[in-house]
Formats: C-alpha cells, sequence, structure tokens
C-alpha cells in the first residue's frame, strides 16, 4: 500500500478503484440528478420561483385534499410554486456548496503543503490561527462573519471558505509531514529541485486523493451550514429560493399543519448531505485508508 | 505419565467477510502432550503457530472457524464443550501468555486487580483473600515489594516486569497446561534468559504441561522435550527434540537447523532459506514447501505428504521419508 | 503532572490572544468597523464620535491594546437592543444554554454508547448495520430539521408537547432531543471505534484467556478502556452543544445563548455578535484545557509523568 502511495496511484489503480464492489451508485446517481436538476432549472420548472399569486397561498401538494396537478408539490405563504423553488434550490445548494468546497480546498491544501513543507515559522503561525479557527464553532464563527459583511451568494462562499479550510489544512499538513520524509523526496531535493518545484510536482499530487476525501465529505458540512445560515436570514438573501430559507418561511405555515413546506425542503437537503457523505465514506475508505480515523 | 492433551486432525480455516477466500491457517494438526511435558512448536510467522493456540482454546478472532478435529484435554473434547464450560477451563486448567507483555496488562486497573481476578472468578475467593494470593504470586515470579507493586499500575512497570506478571496470572489458578506464544521476543536478551528460568522453575515447581511457541529453536533447545515444525499451517515434522536436531527427516526443519548460526563454527556459512514462505490463502500445490525445498521431486508438485513415521516418535510430512522407510 | 498541566495553560492562553486576535482583525479590515459599531440608522455624527470613542483613527497595534483592555475589564460592550451590558445580557441567557445542553448530552450518551457498544460487539452483524444507517441519518439530518419535524408531530399533530418557549420540563425535551440527535450519532460511532480498537486488544484477549464471563470482559475490561475517548469528546461536545445550539434555539424560541446571538443578528446588534463568538471561542478553549487535565486525573499513565 505504502509503495503505490509513494508511487502515487496509477491510473489504472485508480479505475481498478472504482470498478470494485461495493461502489455507492445510488448516492452518486442521486449527486448526478440533483446537478442536471441544478443546471437544466430554468428549463424543467413549471413557474417562477421568485414570484406568486396571492390568491394561490398554501395549496397543498396534489395528492391531497385541495391539492391541484398546476402545483404539484403545492405552494407557499406567498403562493409561489414549492417545485420550482425546490428545483431552483438546487441550483443554489450546488454552487454554493461546491463552490465552496473547492475555495477551502484550494486554500486549505495549498496553506496545508506550505506549512507541513517549509516547517519553521511558517508552519507554526499557519498552525496557531488553524487550531484557533478550529477551537471556533464553525456555525457561529460563519454567523459572525456573515453578520460583518452581509448576505449575499459570493459572501457565503467566501464565508464558508473561510471556515472550513482549516479542516484540510490540518490533515494536509500531517500527510505532507510524513511525505518529507519518504525516499522520493528526499531524491528530488538531492537533485536539486527548488523547494517550489518539489512542492508541485512531488507532494501536491500525493496529497490530492486526501484532498478530494475531504472535500467530498466536506460537502455535506457545508451544504447543511449553507441551509442553516440562511434559515436564520445571514445566508442567500430572500427571494432567492435556497432550501435553508425555504424552511425558515415554511416555520410560518407550520402550526396550521402545512406539512409540505418544512418537510420538503428538509428532504433536499438530506437527499444531498447523505448522498455526498456515503460517496465520501466509500471514497475515504478506497482512496485513502488512513483518513478512515478521520 | 499419563496423556493430557491429544490433538487430532485439527483444522481451523480463516473466511474471508464474503466467503469467498477461505485461508488454511491450520491444516490437520496432530499431536499429543504428557503431564509436565514440553513441546515446542517453531515456524516462521504465518505458519499458523498462533492460531494453533488459539483454536485450543477457543478463542479465534470472529473470521476462523475449526472446521475438523479434536482436542481432547484430560479426556474430554474441549471442541464439543458448551461455551460457559469452556470459560471455566480457561484461566483455570489451561492458561496462555500473550506474545506482548507490554500489551497484555490492562492500562487501567491495579496489578493486584489483575493478578487477582481469575482467583476470584475461578475459585470465588474474596477480595481479601484474592490480593493475599495475588501478592504471594507476584513474590512467586520473584517481583521485589509485591505488597507495594499490587497498588501500582503497569505503566509503572519495565517490560521483563510485566512480563512476569503476565506469567503470575497464568499460573495464579494452578492449570495444568500453560501456553507460551513466543513470550520472550520483545524483552532484551538478558531478561529472555531470566524470564526462560522463571518459566522452567514454575514448571517444575506445579509439574506444568507446557506448550511453547517460538520461532528461535536455541529457545525449544534450551526449554522442551518435543518439538514440532510447521509450515504453512501444517505439522511438517514432530518428535523428541534429540532425535530432531539430530537427524530431521524434512528438509525444512534441516533448512531452519542450519540457518542458526553457531559458535566457534567460523568456516560453516549461515544458510537462510530461498525463496519466501507462501502466500496461506494461495499455497502451492503439492506439498506446501516443494518451491523452495532443495530436494524436491516431481511427486512434491502433484501431492501433499502424509504424516509418516520416521522412526520411534518421530513424524514427517515428506516423500523423502518415505524412501528412508 | 503539574508541568503538563502548565503547558496546556501556556496553548490555551496562546489560543485566547490568537482568538481576540481574529475577531479584532476580521472587524477592523472587511469594510468601516464604526458602521458596525454604531446602531442602525445612526448620524455622520453618531459615526465621527464611535471614531474618537474607540480610536479607529489609531494605528492598529493601539487599537488592538484598548480592544484586548476593554475585554479584559470584562467591557463587552452595549446592546444597541436592551440597552445593558453585553456581558451581564450572555451571562443571564447562559443558564437556559447549559440546561439545554445538559438534557441533550443526556439524550446523546444515553442513545450513542449502548447502540457503540452493541455495534461494535457485533461487528459486521444486524446491529451494526442498523447502527451505521442510525449514525448516517444522525450526521445527515440538520438538528434544526429534526426539530421542525418534531413540532410538527408532537405539538401539531399529537398536541402533546409545546411547540416553543421554555418554563416546564416538557419544553426542553424537543429542543433536547434536536441538539442532541447529531451528537447521538457522533457519540455512536466514537463508542463504536474506540469499542473496536479496545477489543481488538492484547489486554481484552488477556481478559478472555483468564476465562472472564463475557459480560466482565465487555463491561469491565473494554468498556472502561473505550470511555476515555468518548467521554474527553462528550465534555468538549457539552461546551459546543451550548455554542452551535443557535438554530435549535430560534426554531423553539429557547432562551439561551443561541438565540441570543440570533437576535444580535436580527436587530443588527453588532457587539452582541461580537462578544457572543468571543466568549463562545473561550469557553471551548477553556473545556478543552479542562479535559485535558481531567484527562491526566483519570488515566494513570498520564497522572505519573512527572
Amino acid at each position: 500500500m505504502n509503495g503505490s502511495r509513494a508511487a502515487g496511484l496509477t491510473l489504472a489503480w485508480r479505475f481498478a478503484a472504482f470498478r470494485s464492489e461495493g461502489f455507492p451508485l445510488l448516492p452518486t446517481l442521486i449527486l448526478l440528478t440533483l446537478a442536471l436538476v441544478a443546471i437544466f432549472a430554468n428549463v424543467i420548472t413549471p413557474y417562477n420561483p421568485e414570484i406568486g399569486s396571492l390568491g394561490d397561498r398554501f395549496h397543498p401538494p396534489v395528492w391531497q385534499a385541495g391539492g391541484s396537478a398546476e402545483h404539484l408539490l403545492g405552494t407557499d405563504h406567498l403562493g409561489r410554486d414549492v417545485l420550482s423553488r425546490l428545483i431552483f434550490g438546487a441550483r443554489v445548494s450546488m454552487v454554493v456548496g461546491f463552490t465552496a468546497v473547492i475555495v477551502a480546498g484550494l486554500l486549505g491544501t495549498g496553506l496545508g503543503i506550505v506549512s507541513g513543507y517549509l516547517g519553521g515559522w511558517v508552519d507554526q503561525l499557519i498552525m496557531r490561527i488553524t487550531d484557533t479557527w478550529l477551537a471556533l464553532p464553525a456555525l457561529t464563527f460563519a454567523i459572525f462573519l456573515a453578520a460583518i459583511v452581509g448576505p449575499s451568494e459570493m459572501n457565503i462562499v467566501i464565508i464558508l471558505a473561510a471556515v472550513y479550510w482549516t479542516r484540510y489544512a490540518r490533515v494536509i499538513r500531517g500527510e505532507v509531514l510524513s511525505l518529507k520524509e519518504r525516499d522520493f523526496v528526499r531524491l528530488a531535493i538531492v537533485a536539486g529541485c527548488s523547494k517550489r518545484t518539489i512542492m508541485r510536482r512531488h507532494i501536491l499530487p500525493n496529497v490530492l486523493n486526501s484532498a478530494i476525501v475531504l472535500a467530498t465529505l466536506m460537502l455535506g458540512v457545508v451544504i447543511v451550514t449553507e441551509a442553516s445560515l440562511s434559515f436564520l436570514g445571514v445566508g442567500v438573501p430572500p427571494p432567492k429560493p435556497a432550501w435553508g430559507l425555504m424552511l425558515a418561511d415554511g416555520k410560518k405555515g407550520l402550526m396550521a399543519g402545512y406539512w409540505w413546506l418544512t418537510v420538503l425542503p428538509g428532504c433536499c437537503i438530506v437527499l444531498m448531505v447523505l448522498a455526498a457523505n456515503l460517496l465520501g465514506d466509500w471514497l475515504r475508505v478506497k482512496l485513502d485508508p488512513q483518513l478512515r480515523q478521520l | 505419565m499419563s496423556l493430557l492433551l491429544d490433538v487430532r486432525g485439527l483444522s481451523t480455516h480463516y473466511v474471508s467477510a464474503r466467503g469467498t477466500r477461505v485461508t488454511r491457517a491450520v491444516d490437520q494438526v496432530s499431536f499429543a502432550l504428557e503431564e509436565g511435558e514440553t513441546l515446542g512448536i517453531v515456524g516462521e510467522s504465518g505458519s499458523g503457530k498462533t492460531t494453533l493456540a488459539l483454536s485450543l482454546l477457543r478463542l479465534l478472532p470472529p473470521a476462523a472457524r475449526i472446521v475438523a478435529g479434536e482436542v481432547r484435554f484430560e479426556g474430554d473434547d474441549l471442541l464439543r464443550k458448551p461455551a460457559a464450560e469452556m470459560r471455566r477451563i480457561r484461566g483455570k486448567r489451561i492458561a496462555m501468555i500473550l506474545q506482548d507483555p507490554m500489551a497484555s496488562l490492562n492500562p487501567l486497573f491495579t496489578i493486584g486487580d489483575q493478578v487477582a481476578e481469575p482467583i476470584r472468578i475461578h475459585e470465588g475467593a474474596g477480595r481479601r483473600g484474592a490480593w493475599v494470593r495475588a501478592r504471594e504470586l507476584l513474590r512467586a515470579v520473584r517481583i521485589s515489594a509485591p505488597e507495594l507493586r499490587v497498588r501500582e499500575y503497569p505503566h509503572q512497570m519495565s517490560g521483563g516486569m510485566r512480563q512476569r506478571i503476565v506469567g503470575a496470572i497464568a499460573i495464579s489458578c494452578e492449570p495444568r497446561l500453560l501456553i507460551a506464544d513466543e513470550p520472550t521476543t520483545s524483552l532484551d536478551v538478558t531478561i529472555q534468559a531470566q524470564y526462560l528460568n522463571l518459566l522452567r522453575d514454575l514448571q517444575r515447581a506445579h509439574h506444568l504441561a507446557m506448550i511453547f511457541i517460538t520461532h528461535n529453536l536455541g529457545i525449544v533447545a534450551k526449554m522442551c522435550d518435543r518439538v514440532a515444525v510447521m509450515y504453512a499451517g501444517r505439522m511438517v515434522e514432530g518428535g523428541p527434540i534429540r532425535k530432531i536436531f539430530n537427524a530431521p527427516a524434512h528438509p525444512y526443519t534441516k533448512a531452519l537447523l542450519e540457518s542458526i548460526p553457531r559458535l566457534g563454527d567460523g568456516r560453516a556459512r549461515l544458510t537462510a532459506i530461498d525463496g519466501q514462505p507462501p502466500d496461506p490463502a494461495n499455497p502451492p500445490a503439492g506439498c506446501a514447501f516443494h518451491p523452495r525445498c532443495p530436494r524436491v521431486m516431481d511427486h512434491c508438485r502433484q501431492e501433499a505428504p502424509p504424516e509418516l513415521v520416521v522412526g520411534e516418535s518421530q513424524t514427517a510430512r515428506c516423500w523423502l521419508a518415505a524412501d528412508r522407510r | 503532572m503539574r508541568r503538563f498541566i502548565l503547558r496546556r495553560l501556556g496553548f490555551a492562553v496562546v489560543s485566547l490572544f490568537l482568538l481576540s486576535v481574529t475577531i479584532f482583525f476580521f472587524v477592523r479590515v472587511t469594510g468601516d468597523p464604526a458602521v458596525l459599531l454604531v446602531e442602525p440608522g445612526a448620524s455622520q455624527a453618531d459615526l465621527d464620535a464611535i471614531r474618537q470613542q474607540f480610536g479607529l483613527d489609531q494605528p492598529l497595534p493601539v487599537q488592538y491594546g484598548s480592544f484586548i483592555a476593554h475585554l479584559a475589564r470584562g467591557d463587552f460592550g452595549q446592546s444597541f437592543y436592551y440597552r445593558t451590558d453585553v456581558l451581564e445580557l450572555y451571562l443571564s441567557r447562559l443558564p437556559a444554554s447549559l440546561l439545554l445542553a445538559t438534557v441533550a448530552m443526556v439524550f446523546s450518551l444515553v442513545i450513542g454508547l449502548p447502540t457503540g457498544i452493541v455495534a461494535a460487539v457485533r461487528v459486521n452483524g444486524w446491529w451494526d448495520s442498523a447502527g451505521k444507517i442510525f449514525a448516517l441519518l444522525g450526521l445527515s439530518m440538520p438538528s434544526f430539521w429534526v426539530g421542525l419535524l418534531m413540532i410538527l408531530f408532537f405539538s401539531v399533530y399529537l398536541g402533546w408537547l409545546p411547540s416553543s418557549g421554555s418554563g416546564t420540563l416538557l419544553h426542553v425535551l424537543m429542543p433536547a432531543f434536536a441538539l442532541g440527535w447529531y451528537f447521538a450519532a457522533a457519540h455512536m460511532r466514537l463508542t463504536r471505534s474506540s469499542m473496536l480498537e479496545v477489543l481488538g486488544s492484547e489486554y481484552v484477549k488477556l481478559a478472555r484467556l483468564k476465562g472472564l464471563p463475557e459480560a466482565l470482559v465487555i463491561g469491565k475490561h473494554a468498556f472502561k478502556n473505550a470511555l476515555i475517548p468518548v467521554l474527553t469528546l462528550a465534555g468538549i461536545n457539552l461546551v459546543l452543544m451550548v455554542n452551535v445550539a443557535v438554530v435549535v434555539e430560534t426554531v423553539f424560541a429557547w432562551p439561551g445563548v443561541g438565540r441570543l446571538l440570533y437576535e444580535g443578528i436580527a436587530f443588527r446588534d453588532f457587539p452582541v455578535v461580537q462578544a457572543t463568538v468571543l466568549l463562545g471561542g473561550a469557553m471551548i478553549v477553556t473545556v478543552n484545557l479542562i479535559v485535558d487535565v481531567l484527562y491526566a486525573v483519570i488515566d494513570p499513565r498520564i497522572r505519573y509523568e512527572r
């Protein structure tokens, strides 16, 4: 195992890993479907998700008494079509989730490599910051940042990346510390490669697996955080159809028993997070057995 | 002397999670042990020595299954005993010392508690009585100031002391059979010798039978009456120690003996055995040793040799032995 | 042991320092702090007054010095909305948060420990699979959604439990369960993996070799060892619960510090937000320190380290 990791995983090996038993087909399908739904949101939605008619408020889903085929999953407190909002909500979650995970991943992996490889005061500085930021509860920290910069989709991505890059940095640095002692890195040093080259050509490819696993596992966390922020009103600003925002709106009809406004957006969140977690768990075992403890 | 342990045709297999791969960790092993006798089991790591020992006690990991054979101990087949009865035999009639003394003691309980535990369980002794016995046992394994040591924790002891404490636990209920699984591999050489002496003294004092698992033939020569050599789950040769050391019948045994460096024999080359031990999940056809055997014949590649009697109470699984007879 | 504690104390102080720098840094560099520190809708004159008062025209190190000096005196500023001292406000909300967190912790341990043990003892069996599904659901269902579902079921349909507010024991049940749910899954996972590790250890093997009954092997030798990491996590999680309850407290209108944070955002009451984050971070740093020290007390290996 160590030998193949040291050399960087060959393509053939990766392919074999993906073909082997236990591949989480269902979660992958769910994520793909959600991605397609998000991409083609404006083609497949029956209604404009942000505009409703007050005459059509709180229609139940089609199968319930009082529901109609016009609004398959009912309408909300402003008479907006729930199905359309859920579909556009997938776009928001996908865009925010993936961008945040990637930005945090780039930042965290980069700083983790630099910290682990250079060592010394650079390492001390980055790691002390990482430790302190990890000590802050992620949600509280995100709310604090959101309160400073104000709500917008762009800001949410920046906030989530600022809060979560530390998770990557910590893990990646640990990996780099052990990679540093390996023969192929020492060989590169002896061969006179610059630090930059070693970090880019020899270290980065070997931590990529861990970064991908972390990113997949992070996706679920990020989506829940985004939903929480939106629910609290410091995330995606209304009237954009984010699932967390829909839950906040749904609370207005909760005591009246308008269950679909609470149950359906939540199901979407759970579906996406569950799929990401299952895929991440599988990737973790397949690509990086060392991360099993995570 | 009377027969204490009689193992016949014991086979233990490991089955992979999906049941697709079967590893024959112990394959048709038979041997017998008299009271007070010491049997050495030697072999490379992965040859099935430890699995054999754990099979006798029926304490195998979940993936392992005993698929055939019988283990007659004091006349009864242990493999047929109900679990509760088997539990009363462990620690009481048969004790075992594990490979790693540093890890064998629970870090959160005092030495006294851990030594007294089997006495309380098996003999129903009260706490006070069991602790008195624990102190005596510690003294018996030559731990100084046992009245202080009982209140201390394992991490406060040296490796040698911990291993002696494990020995004290093993003999605490005066078992008839003691299985020692490489009990000295993690100790310094000087402490090894002390510990071996201690074990031999305990054995004499209590008239214990002992199964001594090791890969060190020097220790076997020092400790054992008889020796059994294991290779790839099979017992390839067994017999009284003098016979095996003077006239080994199996090429593997011969190779093992030649790999011991000898003092004052400057010219003799230290020979290592060529090749790797076989993958236990996928052993070669015929005799498992044939790819490494210097005297391999066509027959060896096709059919595994049965257990053949070589001389008085000496057996070997080798086609050469058939010719010699 | 004393050296061990002193070293941990040093780490904690460094962490607190960096925490204050972080908060300070974010407030100063992301726009005009004066805008955050005045009430919404304040005049230009008010802005200038605030700049004067907090010395915002001074160089950053000087500003940081006065920021720390205020914090050290327990002066976290005045709440715009409640017109009272923020620290007092925070402390008045803390008991409700602690009550909620404690009950949530009880839920999470009562659910997490037994399921984790059973999953480990019956590894790869039916119970283990059920446990895995439970853990996965627990980690994937946002706690506030669990809370909303519970309101829908227990308050709206069944009418058994009050949907919001506080005061009686009944009020605390639903928010505590919603909050504890996620942690139950986390505790179950850790109990299982920790139990598995211990069950594979040599000393558990020796306990079996001694002929101990299985109940004693698991209950005494394995469980006590497996409990150490779980209790560590639980200790940290208790404080985490106080600080991540924002959404659950908002859903149930539970008057804890989480709800205070929400009010801070909703009313644009920045001093409240800042104080909640600072105090939350400080609490977590402190509990990490306490857990480390307790570790030393429980575990004889550290206790005797000199």
